[in-house]
């Protein structure tokens, strides 16, 4: 992911560390602020937990397991239990069962210490809307025993143009990027992002993506729930998919590193699928005209011969395209049963 | 893998005291920049001060001990009327507006413990009801000669603070009732309304039928009108202190705190 990679130093200002793509256990420890220096690595544990309302059960059984500087996606349909989850991680609700420790510490009876350390985005946007940016800031900066900076924290989530406007007269995304100030004021370990990009035009969504990959590269551990498989995709080092029970990195997700390739591309004039190469044409599983499609684990023993094949009869195939199941896919795969 | 213990370290906070006066900084700042607080709490009542004494006061209204001008009869009702939309209509309000749109469930998510932020937000109503209850009374002294005697000052400044408190309390004890913040003001008007008409606010006592008093006299708004109007009259004698009035108030605020302890939520009611 290397658009990801190269967007961490953009706000790394703080601890100031080198190489934006370290994982921040490698980076020395004198870099890191006191609060996170030698700390042992479970942010997040939580085993069968279990929560219902009345008869219905929200949750049933989640094992889950965060360690810091991990940017955690938890995904699901609508109605699997995401926000249940992530309300009594953040010390919201009281679960029906289960064991869950956050910071080492039961979020149910969670102290003023606890909250110091955590930083909570919620769904719907919280700004007050009578405050300026900046007041309202400085209002939340006085909660807390250790904060950030106001004026920083303005800049690294760029609202400096707007630090003096009402809360009420923002645009939907400056709202959001107000919400996420108002979660790292407290200079918290731990940040909940709950669908921080929802309704964002995709250069907002951009921008927003930078501010977070940033707030890893700050040190943080970040849990995120999304809809977008994009965002997931771009931004998480691990993803679980709730009420499917899918858990893997981006790129192992459901067995998407195994799963078949897809090659496709449209035969020159006159020829047949019947004349390519032996190899290539017994993995030819659909035909559309002259549209031929291919599907293989290990897409490069059928691109060789392929290729040399266009060579040697001076075809172009101009539109060949290699396909990999994007994460959507998988997901959609995954959820099937649950929508 | 080894479970994240909890650092030892000490945090800098301030005193209680100093967190709870820097949120009545921010919460008065929002409350004067809003402009249907700042209608409902701070224009109204002196509008309604205006009209009822240009409408009525020139007559005569019968109280204990004599007769008084309609106008001096107005001042205090009114006053009581500002103090309660200050800190109980006003409160219920922008309470149940944070709420529903997650501020306060935003705000319960810092250090701050419960009761701090409870106490920045009450004190913020207390003292705006203390201050429209100051301008009320001035406007009362200077434009229609209502001017309490100086020895009922500190029964004026007690029934002020046991008002201003009670009804605070009322206050959060209503918005635990109310499901949504659209239904808040209509609540508030359904309750509040016929109330000052009955309880001698809107219309003087003396022209109430008995059946509606006597209704009226169960609940606290008739009694901050009967405690603010003793220590107003020229013919009350002594410091003007209505003792059980005030102990009425006291107990509905007493009861007021208790649903609000018990029932007081931060999250939004739909659920």
């Amino acid at each position: 992911m290397p658009s990801r990679r190269a967007s961490q130093s953009v706000v790394n200002g703080r601890t100031g560390q080198a190489g934006p793509s370290t994982p921040v256990s490698d980076v020395p420890p004198a870099a890191l602020p006191d609060r996170q220096r030698s700390l042992p690595e479970t942010v997040i544990s939580v085993r069968g937990l279990r929560m219902a309302f009345g008869d219905f059960e929200a949750v049933r059984g989640i094992d889950l397991h965060v360690s810091r500087g991990e940017v955690f996606a938890f995904l699901g349909p609508n109605g699997a239990g995401k926000t249940t989850t992530v309300e009594i991680l953040e010390g919201y609700l009281k679960r029906t069962a289960g064991e869950v420790s956050v910071l080492g510490v039961d979020p149910q009876h969670a102290d003023s210490d606890w909250r110091e350390r955590v930083g909570v985005v919620l769904q719907e946007s919280t700004v007050e809307p009578d405050l300026t940016v900046k007041e309202c800031l400085s209002l939340y900066a006085g909660f807390y025993g250790s904060p950030r900076p106001v004026d920083e924290i303005i800049e690294l989530v760029g609202l400096a143009q707007k630090a003096d406007v009402l809360g009420g007269n923002l645009s939907g995304g400056q709202r959001r990027r107000l919400d996420v100030a108002l979660a790292l004021i407290g200079d918290p370990e731990l940040v909940f992002l709950d669908e921080p990009t929802t309704g964002f035009d995709p250069s907002a969504r951009r921008a927003a993506w930078d501010m977070i990959a940033g707030l890893q590269a700050l040190g943080k551990t970040i849990f995120l729930t999304t809809h977008y498989m994009e965002e997931a995709e771009h931004l998480a080092d691990r993803i679980y998919v709730l009420a499917a029970v899918g858990e893997g990195t981006p790129q192992t997700l459901g067995g998407r590193d195994h799963a078949a390739s897809e090659i496709s591309f449209t035969l020159p004039t006159g020829v047949g699928a019947g004349d390519l190469p032996e190899g290539v044409a017994n993995a030819v599983t659909r035909e559309d005209h002259d549209r031929v499609e291919l599907h293989s684990d290990a897409p490069m023993a059928l691109l060789g011969p392929l290729s040399a094949w266009a060579r040697d009869h001076g075809y172009e195939l101009a539109d060949v395209e290699v396909h990999r199941p994007t994460l959507e896919e998988i997901y959609l795969r995954l959820t099937e049963g649950s929508r | 893998m080894s479970v994240a213990a909890a650092p030892q370290l000490q945090y800098r906070r301030r005193s209680k005291g100093a967190l709870v006066l820097h949120q009545l900084r921010y919460d008065s700042l929002a409350f004067l920049r809003n402009r249907q607080s700042r209608f409902f709490t701070l224009a109204l009542p002196v509008v309604f001060l205006v009209i009822f004494c240009a409408l009525f006061g020139n007559g005569t209204v019968h109280v204990a001990g004599g007769t008084i001008k309609e106008s001096t009869y107005y001042v205090p009702g009114l006053v009581g009327f500002g103090l309660i939309q200050a800190a109980f209509s006003n409160l219920v309000i922008s309470v149940t507006a944070q709420r529903d749109s997650g501020v306060l469930k935003r705000r319960r998510s810092t250090p701050e413990p419960a009761w701090v932020l409870i106490a920045g937000r009450s004190l913020t109503a207390v003292g705006t009801a203390v201050v429209i209850a100051v301008i009320l009374m001035l406007i009362g002294s200077l434009a229609y000669g209502a001017t309490p005697p100086g020895r009922t000052i500190p029964a004026i400044i007690v029934t002020i603070a046991i008002g201003a408190v009670s009804f605070c309390a009322l206050g959060y004890a209503l918005v635990t009732a109310i499901n949504s913040s659209d239904s808040a003001q209509p609540v508030i008007q359904m309750v509040m309304l016929p109330l000052y008409f009955i309880s001698g606010v809107f219309v003087p006592s003396s022209q109430i039928p008995h059946w509606l008093t006597d209704i009226a006299n169960v609940f606290p708004v008739s009694h901050l009108q009967k405690a603010l109007l003793e220590a107003f009259n020229p013919h009350t004698v002594g410091a003007g202190f209505a003792w059980s009035d005030l102990l009425v108030i006291a107990i509905w605020g007493a009861a007021g705190l208790v649903i609000a302890l018990r029932r007081f939520g931060w999250v939004p009611n739909t659920r």
